[in-house]
């Protein structure tokens, strides 16, 4: 055994070749798959079977968050240094609704940005695949498949000759 | 959609397009006019600089307001501003969420004018503090004096609003960023800006999982920072229109307020998009057809801006109060009768001629008629600003507004601060979005072959 692989990668020139290569290693009991696109492909992720993520979930997260803040810290304002001004309500919600509504909508939009970066995994500023010789193509005009070492079905030698076999223009086997 | 027409033209490759863009500030093309444009902008923040040390040594008196028009070119300047950097949020958002493809030659740089634009505005309100050193006495801290900001006042909404709708653009104008400067990264063949994009890009490589996730984040905040827009710029016309002062009490407020910050951002969203086009050769990213639709869209929000002048004098007359009536025969033929009229002519005149396809295709004609409603939309918010306040209820508390010089250096003092990091930004990272034009022209091309 060599050095440890991350895995193979085969380079296509359009989406369509691309999609039409993930369903072929789907079909061929590839499970283990990731893709690398210069933008994002529309059903992509319905052949890679990748689980529908779960930022609006944060973001509600957010949202929640936000709005207690803001209404929290009103009210505590309020009743902490209360000021009588021409005898209106101290705890005027009417009022307290523009800064609820801005946190609010701060809160969300952080979370779901910091959350989509944190699930993500970045900042990561190296990894595999910027190795492999003509990745720095995936950002310009290049349709990438990768093949994990850890898939089950993973075998440098099969894996690259499949990959070779659904019209590639060219493979690779990418170190760890 | 098989009968919708291309709006970029199909005969460019993809590779081509990362190229061109990356390359702008990879080998920038345009070094001395760059330099020279950067110079002028320089001088400009100079003034600035030179004008708030004077303010802060002497103070708001140097500044030509007094009792009873107390606020006058801060204020004004600071709405000004804020309504520019709306149409930037808008394009990139609304549009986005709308599915509108020919925002994707526009958004970058309109979300970058937004970025700067807003920070131009919300220097003004603490400018104009007076004892501008306590502005954090806004912020909600436990002060050894027990004193707390008073949330009921809109002056206090004013900084969350504007804190929150800078941070919020700015989050959003990176997200999308991110995979360009990835691109830009992988272009780069200088250590400098290897080491420069390779930071900023935060290790981005384009897997299908990050995109999933990305898009669903992008999607999400864009549908957040459009009622932000709205409520910023309702929020804004609220500290008008929660006054008692003729002229300003007005249910028309909001939305009259965020069609003119629509309007005048449009406007500058042209400028800059013509300006861009020549200056970098970008006429087949930035092609007529945007400047048309971009010239359609400034004369829909012009004639809706326009509703709302008509709603403001129809608000008045229909009320029957004597200060109001005063205050809209002071706008047609007071003292500062030529701001309304200005305001009307520069807004609207003009912006006629947008019916003509012709007119709206051609680069410097709506290059022209978009400083035309720059300056409109300046003349206006000086109009609703000044001659609501020159005179109110009591005939004691008449008096006039002349800028001093300080006002005016102030003021072009802040067109430097907008140019200064826009123009750095141009320099730094791709001013049109490459991977959502690399995307739409992919779609396009699909369609081409299966009709």
């Amino acid at each position: 055994m060599a050095e440890p692989l991350y895995g193979a990668l085969a380079e296509f020139g359009s989406p369509e070749d691309l999609l039409a290569a993930t369903r072929k290693a789907r079909a061929a009991g590839y499970r283990n798959l990731d893709a690398f696109t210069p933008f994002p492909i529309e059903g992509l992720e319905r052949i890679l079977r990748l689980p529908r993520p779960a930022i609006s979930l944060v973001g509600l997260g957010g949202t929640i968050a936000g709005a207690g803040t803001a209404l929290i810290m009103q009210f505590f304002v309020n009743y902490d240094y209360p000021l009588n001004v021409g005898g209106r309500p101290i705890y005027a919600i009417s009022a307290f609704a523009v800064v609820t509504f801005e946190l609010t909508i701060l809160f969300s939009a952080l979370a779901m940005l910091v959350g989509m970066l944190w699930q993500n995994g970045l900042p990561r500023l190296n990894y595999p695949v910027f190795d492999a010789a003509r990745f720095h193509r995936a950002s310009k005009d290049r349709f990438f498949l990768c093949v994990s070492a850890e898939d089950a079905k993973f075998s440098a030698s099969e894996t690259l000759a499949f990959l070779s076999g659904t019209g590639a223009l060219s493979v690779e086997l990418v170190p760890r | 959609m098989s009968d919708r027409s291309n709006i970029l033209p199909t005969r460019q490759t993809m590779g081509g397009i990362a190229d061109q863009l990356t390359g702008i500030p990879l080998h920038f093309p345009v070094e001395r006019r760059w330099l020279i444009a950067m110079m002028f902008a320089s001088a400009l923040l100079l003034m600035l600089m030179v004008s708030v040390v004077e303010l802060f040594t002497r103070g708001v008196g140097i500044w030509g307001i007094n009792i009873p028009v107390n606020w006058a070119f801060a204020i004004h300047n600071y709405v000004w501003w804020l309504g520019i950097g709306h149409a930037g949020t808008l394009i990139s958002a609304l549009l986005l969420l709308t599915g509108s493809e020919w925002r994707n030659s526009l958004n970058r740089f309109a979300e970058t004018m937004t970025l700067f634009a807003v920070v131009c505005a919300g220097i003004y309100p603490i400018l104009h503090l007076g004892r501008p050193w306590y502005v954090y006495w806004m912020f909600p801290y436990p002060a050894t004096m027990g004193v707390w900001p008073q949330f009921r006042s809109p002056l206090e909404w004013d900084i969350w609003a504007v804190l929150t709708y800078l941070t919020v653009s700015l989050a959003f104008w990176y997200t999308g960023l991110i995979p360009d400067l990835a691109a830009a990264r992988d272009r780069a063949t200088r250590r400098g800006w290897q080491i420069f994009f390779g930071i900023t890009a935060l290790g981005w490589r384009g897997s299908a999982r990050h995109w999933l996730r990305w898009s669903q984040a992008y999607r999400l905040t864009a549908a957040l920072a459009v009622p932000l827009v709205v409520s910023v710029h309702s929020e804004v016309s609220l500290l008008f229109a929660v006054g008692q002062i003729p002229g300003w009490h007005s249910t028309i407020f909001p939305p009259y307020f965020v069609l003119g910050a629509a309007f005048s951002g449009f406007a500058v969203v042209s400028v800059i998009a013509v300006s861009l086009r020549s200056w970098f050769g970008l006429g087949n990213l930035v092609t007529d057809d945007h400047l048309d639709v971009l010239g359609k869209v400034l004369l829909a929000t012009g004639l809706m801006t326009g509703y709302g002048y008509v709603f403001e004098v129809f608000d008045a007359v229909y009320s029957g109060e004597g200060n109001e009536l005063q205050t809209l025969a002071d706008r047609f033929t007071g003292a500062y009768a030529w701001t309304y009229w200005g305001a009307v002519i520069f807004n609207f005149i003009p912006l006629q001629t947008l019916w003509w396809r012709t007119v709206r295709r051609t680069g410097w004609r709506l290059l022209l008629i978009s400083v035309s409603v720059v300056i409109g939309m300046w003349l206006e918010r000086y109009m609703i600003l000044v001659t609501s306040l020159y005179r109110d209820f009591l005939v004691s508390s008449w008096s006039h507004f002349t800028p001093t010089f300080w006002d005016w250096s102030t003021y072009f003092g802040t067109i430097g601060l907008f140019l200064v990091p826009f123009l750095i930004a141009i320099r730094l990272v791709p001013m049109i979005s490459i991977f959502e034009t690399k995307e739409l022209l992919h779609e396009e091309k699909e369609e081409e072959q299966h009709g």
